[in-house]
C-alpha cells in the first residue's frame, strides 16, 4: 500500500469527518437538550450551503463574512422552526412519532422551497484565492482549504466543550437535560433556552453546509444526505453526547475514505455497516454515558 | 380508538358497514371508466396494504420501524427476479413474495428488537439501508440502479382492469387476515405491549418473541404488497427500498391514523392523490405534502380517520363528561 495514498485519504476522511462532525454535533445538542430528533437538521446544513452561494457567489460578499452570515441564516430559520412549530407539540403523548414526523415536513418543505427559490442546477462557489493552493507534507499535498475545514472543525469543538462546561448558558443547559422542570423551578428560562440551542444547532448545521460549498457541489438533495449521515454518527457516538459525535464523525470520514480506496463499489454501504455493528454490539453508542449531555 | 366498552353488537354492524363501503367503493371505481383512476386506485390499494402492515408495528404494537421499505423492497425483487429469470410463473412467484419479507424479517428482527425508542428506529433505517446499497449496487444479480424493466406476466393480466380487480381481491384478503390478527388474543398482546411493554413482561409475556411476530408479521404483508407492486408497475427498481419509500408509508399511516385500522388505508389514498393532483400542475408537490403533514401534526393528531371519528362522536362523548379526550 502506497503510504503517501494512505496520507492523503486520511486527511480527506478527516476534512469530511469534520463537515460530519458541525451537523451532527447540533444534531446531538438538540436530542440531548431539546430532547427532539431533529430529522430536518440536514436541511440547515442546505440552507447553510445556499445562503452562502447566494452571499458569496450572487451578492459577492467576501467569503469569510459570507460563510458567518449564512450559518447566522440557518441558525435564524432554526429559531423559527423551533418557535413556531416544535414548541407546540412538546410534551404531547406519543411525542417522538409526532417530533418525527413534523421535522420529516420540514425536509419536503425545505427541500421545495430551496428548489423554488435557486432552482434544481447544482451550484458552485469559489474558495478564496489565498485557500486555493495545496501546501505539500513530505511527498502528499493537501489543499490548503481542506486544512482549514479541520482547523475550524476542531476550534468548534473546543468552543462547544467551552460553552457546555464552562458558561452559565452551559451550566443551564445541562440542567435542562437532567430535568427540565426541575431547571425551570431553580429559574432557568427553559423556553428561551431551547429556543437558543436549536438556533445554535441549527447555525452549526449551516455553517458547515457553508464550509462544504466550495468543495462540494450545491445541490437540492444534499440535506437529505447529509441528515442520514450525521443521524449514523450520532448513533455511533452515542445520542445527545458531544465528543460521542466527534468520535463518531472521525469513525465514518475515514471508514468511509478508506472504503472507497478499497472497495468503491460498495462504499456506501460501510457506514451503515459500522452503526449496525455498533448498534449490535454496544446498542448505546461508543460513549455514552447515562445522565450527561 | 375504539375501547372494549363499546356496545358491541353496534360495533360489529358498524365495522361491517366500513367494510362494505370500502370495498364497495373500489369494486365500482372502474365504473368512472377513467384509466388514469384505475391505475391510482391501484397503486392506492397497493400502497395501502403496506401502510397497514407498516401499521401492525407501529399502530398497533408501538414499533415505529424506519426500515419497512425493505420488506416491500424484497418482495418486489422476489417476484421481479423470479419472472424474468423465467423461473417461476406469477402464481408461484406472488406467494413467495411474502414468504421473502417474512424471511428477511426474521433475519433482521432478533437483532432490532434488542432496542427500543429512538435506536429501534435507526438499526430498522441502518438494516433498510444496507439492504437497499446491495440491491442498488449489484448491477449483476439486480439490474443495480436501473432496477428491472419489462417483468413478464400472464396475458391475463394485461388488461388493467383486470389487474386491479386481482389487487383488489388479494388485497382485500389480506387485509381481512391482518383485522383478524389485530382483532385476535394475539393482536391484544400486541396492543398490551404498545402500552406497556415492561408490564406486559410483568404478566409472563414474552415480549420480545411478540415484537419479533409482529415484525415477521409486517414484514410478510409488506412483501406482499412489494410482490403487487412488481406486477402492476412490470418495473421496479431500487426506490422501492429506498428511506423515503419507509418515510412515506408512515407518513400515509399517521395523516390517515395509526389507530384506527383503515386509517392507513385512506391516508395511502390521500398522498397519492395529492402528489397525483399536485404533481400536473407544478413540480413542487413535496412542499404541499410537508404542509399538509405539519398541519396534520399540529392540529389534527389523530390523522384523518381518528379526527372524523372523534367529530361524529363528540356528541356521545360529551355527555359522558368529555374525558375522552384526555387519552393518548
Amino acid at each position: 500500500m502506497d503510504a503517501n495514498l494512505v496520507a492523503a485519504q486520511l486527511f480527506s476522511g478527516l476534512t469530511s469527518a469534520m463537515t460530519l462532525f458541525l451537523v451532527a454535533s447540533g444534531l446531538s445538542l438538540i436530542f440531548g437538550v431539546v430532547n427532539v430528533f431533529n430529522f430536518a437538521h440536514g436541511s440547515f446544513y442546505l440552507i447553510g450551503a445556499y445562503f452562502a452561494y447566494q452571499v458569496v457567489s450572487v451578492t459577492g460578499l467576501p467569503f469569510w463574512p459570507g460563510v458567518l452570515l449564512a450559518a447566522a441564516g440557518a441558525g435564524i430559520a432554526g429559531v423559527v422552526m423551533e418557535y413556531v412549530f416544535l414548541r407546540r407539540i412538546y410534551g404531547r403523548g406519543g411525542e417522538a412519532g409526532f417530533q418525527i414526523l413534523l421535522t420529516y415536513s420540514f425536509i419536503l418543505i425545505i427541500d421545495d422551497v430551496v428548489k423554488m427559490i435557486w432552482g434544481t442546477d447544482y451550484k458552485s462557489i469559489e474558495r478564496p484565492e489565498s485557500l486555493s493552493a495545496s501546501f505539500t507534507l513530505g511527498d502528499i499535498s493537501v489543499p490548503r482549504y481542506d486544512l482549514v475545514v479541520i482547523l475550524v472543525g476542531i476550534l468548534v469543538a473546543v468552543g462547544m466543550w467551552w460553552l457546555i462546561r464552562k458558561t452559565r448558558f452551559g451550566r443551564n443547559l445541562r440542567a435542562i437535560s437532567a430535568n427540565r422542570e426541575m431547571a425551570s423551578c431553580l429559574g432557568v428560562n427553559v423556553p428561551l433556552t431551547l429556543s437558543l440551542v436549536f438556533g445554535l444547532a441549527t447555525a452549526l448545521g449551516g455553517l458547515s453546509g457553508a464550509l462544504s460549498a466550495p468543495t462540494r457541489t450545491v445541490t437540492p438533495g444534499a440535506g437529505i444526505e447529509v441528515i442520514i449521515g450525521s443521524l449514523i454518527v450520532v448513533v455511533i457516538g452515542g445520542l445527545g453526547n458531544f465528543w460521542g459525535a466527534f468520535v463518531g464523525a472521525l469513525i465514518i470520514g475515514e471508514v468511509t475514505a478508506f472504503g472507497i480506496l478499497f472497495l468503491p463499489q460498495w462504499a456506501i454501504l460501510f457506514s451503515y455497516a459500522v452503526m449496525a455493528l455498533v448498534l449490535v454490539f454496544r446498542p448505546e453508542g461508543l460513549l455514552a454515558r447515562r445522565g450527561g449531555a | 380508538m375504539r375501547g372494549p366498552s363499546a356496545a358491541s353488537g353496534n360495533a360489529a354492524r358498524g365495522q361491517l358497514l366500513q367494510w362494505a363501503a370500502v370495498l364497495l367503493f373500489f369494486a365500482f371505481l372502474p365504473l368512472a371508466r377513467r384509466s388514469f383512476f384505475i391505475t391510482m386506485a391501484n397503486e392506492i390499494l397497493i400502497m395501502g396494504l403496506f401502510a397497514m402492515a407498516f401499521n401492525l408495528l407501529y399502530g398497533v404494537t408501538g414499533m415505529l420501524s424506519f426500515g419497512q421499505a425493505a420488506y416491500y423492497g424484497v418482495g418486489g425483487y422476489t417476484v421481479g427476479l423470479l419472472l424474468t429469470k423465467g423461473v417461476l410463473p406469477y402464481s408461484v412467484a406472488l406467494p413467495l413474495a411474502p414468504v421473502a419479507g417474512a424471511a428477511l424479517a426474521l433475519l433482521l428482527g432478533p437483532l432490532c428488537i434488542r432496542l427500543s425508542g429512538v435506536y429501534f428506529t435507526m438499526l430498522t433505517l441502518a438494516f433498510a439501508e444496507l439492504v437497499w446499497g446491495v440491491v442498488f449496487k449489484w448491477y449483476g444479480f439486480t439490474g443495480g440502479d436501473n432496477g428491472i424493466q419489462g417483468i413478464p406476466l400472464p396475458v391475463w393480466f394485461h388488461h388493467p382492469l383486470h389487474y386491479y380487480y386481482f389487487t383488489l381481491a388479494v388485497v382485500a384478503a389480506a387485509v381481512a387476515l391482518l383485522r383478524r390478527i389485530v382483532e385476535s388474543p394475539f393482536g391484544a398482546v400486541l396492543q398490551s405491549i404498545r402500552e406497556n411493554p415492561e408490564r406486559t413482561g410483568f404478566l409472563g409475556i414474552r415480549v420480545r418473541r411478540y415484537q419479533l411476530a409482529a415484525m415477521v408479521i409486517s414484514g410478510a404483508f409488506s412483501g406482499l404488497a412489494g410482490g403487487l407492486f412488481a406486477g402492476f408497475h412490470r418495473s421496479i427498481g431500487p426506490d422501492m427500498l429506498h428511506w423515503t419509500k419507509s418515510g412515506e408509508v408512515i407518513l400515509m399511516s399517521i395523516l390517515g391514523g395509526v389507530s384506527s385500522f383503515f386509517g392507513p388505508l385512506v391516508g395511502a389514498g390521500v398522498i397519492l392523490f395529492i402528489e397525483d393532483m399536485i404533481g400536473k400542475y407544478t413540480e413542487f408537490w413535496e412542499i404541499w405534502i410537508g404542509g399538509i403533514m405539519l398541519a396534520i401534526v399540529i392540529f389534527f393528531p389523530r390523522g384523518v380517520i381518528g379526527t372524523l371519528y372523534q367529530w361524529t362522536h363528540r356528541k356521545g362523548s360529551r355527555e359522558r363528561d368529555g374525558n375522552a379526550t384526555a387519552h393518548s
